[in-house]
């Protein structure tokens, strides 16, 4: 489990995490949810420890993370596997490459083994063969599902995913949601999913947090998002005539 | 102010680049990557710039030596000279720095924007020991045989000019390449390539590795890299000068 304790973020005098806490369970998909600009991607960028909070603290399953220096740090992050925005592959090298990347770095595995790994990785993620290929050659979608399989090449046991569903087809973003909640049910890790896509999170969120003007707004499973009275997530969720019948609709069932 | 919270985070950021490498293999083998990216791509527009700045300097010393009181092989003389104090070390890596500068810092700048450099870090990587300390040393170790290479090309290039042209012959030419003749002078150039070589790198990555923005921001940084490395290569070469011939 993930927690984050009060924890405060500032830029050139601008707060943008005002006393944040929040726990992230073990085994089930957690969302940060809210609107562009709100510190969704900071806070994110706070629990990995690429921002340092300026007050507060992240404790991964009790671990102090924000206390921590050099190797004991360093261990943590091993133990995170992460999905950029843009994917965030490295394009001198190729699929494969991307994937045995921290294995080489990081474990002694032999060249045979992370093979081997790298081809599990690549089957889970529905890529089989795709070895070969260059970042630059895979579209927005299969570079997202190459970026999953390097995550998980580590067997991480907390998965962060920054905006899985940018700029790809709804099609596509079902694929990335299922393969997120598969790996997350199948391997029991913490998953963090920031989005603002709300049919992941009606889809495969188990755990919702929302964050409004750099404050945890509200919190909740995906039913009671459906059924919440907050003014500020209705505003976020709910903006349009569609969201709002589609509400009425999803309310209908649960009933 | 910001010049010197600049100067803070560039030795801050030496600190932690040189930190023990995560895997030696992974480091030999960029190094090795390295050794070609900044050594050998560059060697084509080394052996051009030399043999034509030999040349030049060469014709130009012949130009201006209307005095008959000169002896003729003053022009060799003083074209090895300026060739190994100032024109090989100090020109070569003016040039360098715009052509090693700007890959390094664009590179390096690309990587940033696009989060690469986030995704190593999340690894539990140190991004600055993995991306920087190759091209360091590669760079450290490889200007040095540039150099060498630069002054021959040099040296050749004067001596076909004047043969070429008329106006000296081969056995005077050589003979003032030998005259006057001091291990010092090497030394001296070496010790510029060296310091030339750490400035460049070192500065261009710093550029490149703060960028922040989008592809106009890394545009911006490696212009930033190469004007800043050029401007501290001068300063740089100032100082190397007063400290050593003097």
């Amino acid at each position: 489990m993930i927690e984050v304790v009060n924890i405060n973020k500032s830029f050139n005098g601008t707060l943008v995490l005002d006393n944040i806490s929040a726990k992230f369970e073990t085994g089930k998909v957690n969302m940060i949810i809210g609107q562009s600009g709100q510190g969704k991607s900071v806070l994110a960028k706070c629990i990995v420890g690429l921002h340092e909070v300026d007050e507060g603290s992240v404790l991964y399953d009790g671990r102090n993370f924000s206390e921590l220096e050099g190797n004991a740090r360093r261990d943590i992050r091993k133990e995170i596997g992460m999905l950029f925005q843009g994917s965030a592959l490295f394009d001198s090298m190729t699929v494969e490459q991307n994937i045995m990347f921290p294995l080489s770095m990081l474990t002694n595995m032999s060249k045979k083994e992370m093979q081997e790994r790298a081809d599990f990785c690549l089957d889970r993620v529905n890529l089989s063969g795709k070895n070969k290929l260059l970042p630059a050659e895979c579209s927005g979608g299969m570079q997202k599902r190459i970026a999953i399989a390097r995550a998980i090449s580590m067997k991480p046991k907390y998965l962060f995913c920054d905006e899985p569903n940018s700029g790809l087809d709804p099609k596509t973003s079902i694929v990335i949601d299922n393969l997120i909640r598969e790996i997350t049910y199948e391997y029991g890790i913490t998953t963090v999913v920031i989005t603002h896509d709300m049919n992941s999170v009606i889809e495969i969120g188990d755990n919702i947090i929302f964050i409004h003007q750099g404050r945890n707004c509200w919190s909740g499973d995906r039913n009671a998002i459906i059924t919440t009275d907050n003014p500020a997530i209705n505003n976020f969720v709910y903006a349009s005539e569609f969201m709002k019948d589609i509400k009425t609709v999803l309310q209908g069932k649960l009933k | 102010m910001q010049v010197i919270i600049n100067i803070g985070k560039y030795f801050m950021m030496l600190r932690i680049i040189f930190s023990r490498p995560e895997k030696m293999r992974i480091f030999r083998y960029r190094l090795m990557n390295e050794i070609e990216l900044i050594g050998v791509k560059s060697l084509p527009i080394v052996v051009l710039i030399s043999v034509f700045m030999g040349g030049v300097i060469a014709l130009q010393t012949a130009a201006n030596m209307t005095s008959p009181i000169l002896p003729a092989y003053t022009i060799g003389y003083i074209t090895r000279s300026s060739t190994i104090l100032e024109f090989s070390p100090t020109i070569l890596s003016l040039i360098l720095a715009g052509k090693i500068g700007s890959n390094i810092a664009s590179e390096i700048g690309t990587m940033r924007v696009t989060e690469q450099i986030d995704a190593l870090e999340t690894m539990g990587i140190n991004s600055l020991t993995y991306l920087v300390l190759p091209k360091i040393v590669a760079a450290v170790l490889f200007f040095p045989l540039i150099l060498v290479f630069s002054i021959g090309l040099s040296l050749v290039g004067g001596w076909l000019a004047l043969v070429s042209s008329g106006l000296s012959n081969t056995d005077t030419y050589i003979f003032g390449l030998r005259s006057f003749y001091q291990d010092s002078d090497i030394l001296y150039a070496l010790v510029k390539s060296v310091v030339f070589a750490f400035v460049i790198v070192t500065i261009s990555s710093f550029y490149g590795y703060y960028t922040k923005g989008g592809a106009l921001d890394v545009g911006r940084s490696s212009t930033q890299a190469v004007v800043i490395s050029s401007v501290v290569i001068l300063i740089c070469n100032f100082f190397l000068t007063q400290m050593i011939l003097l």
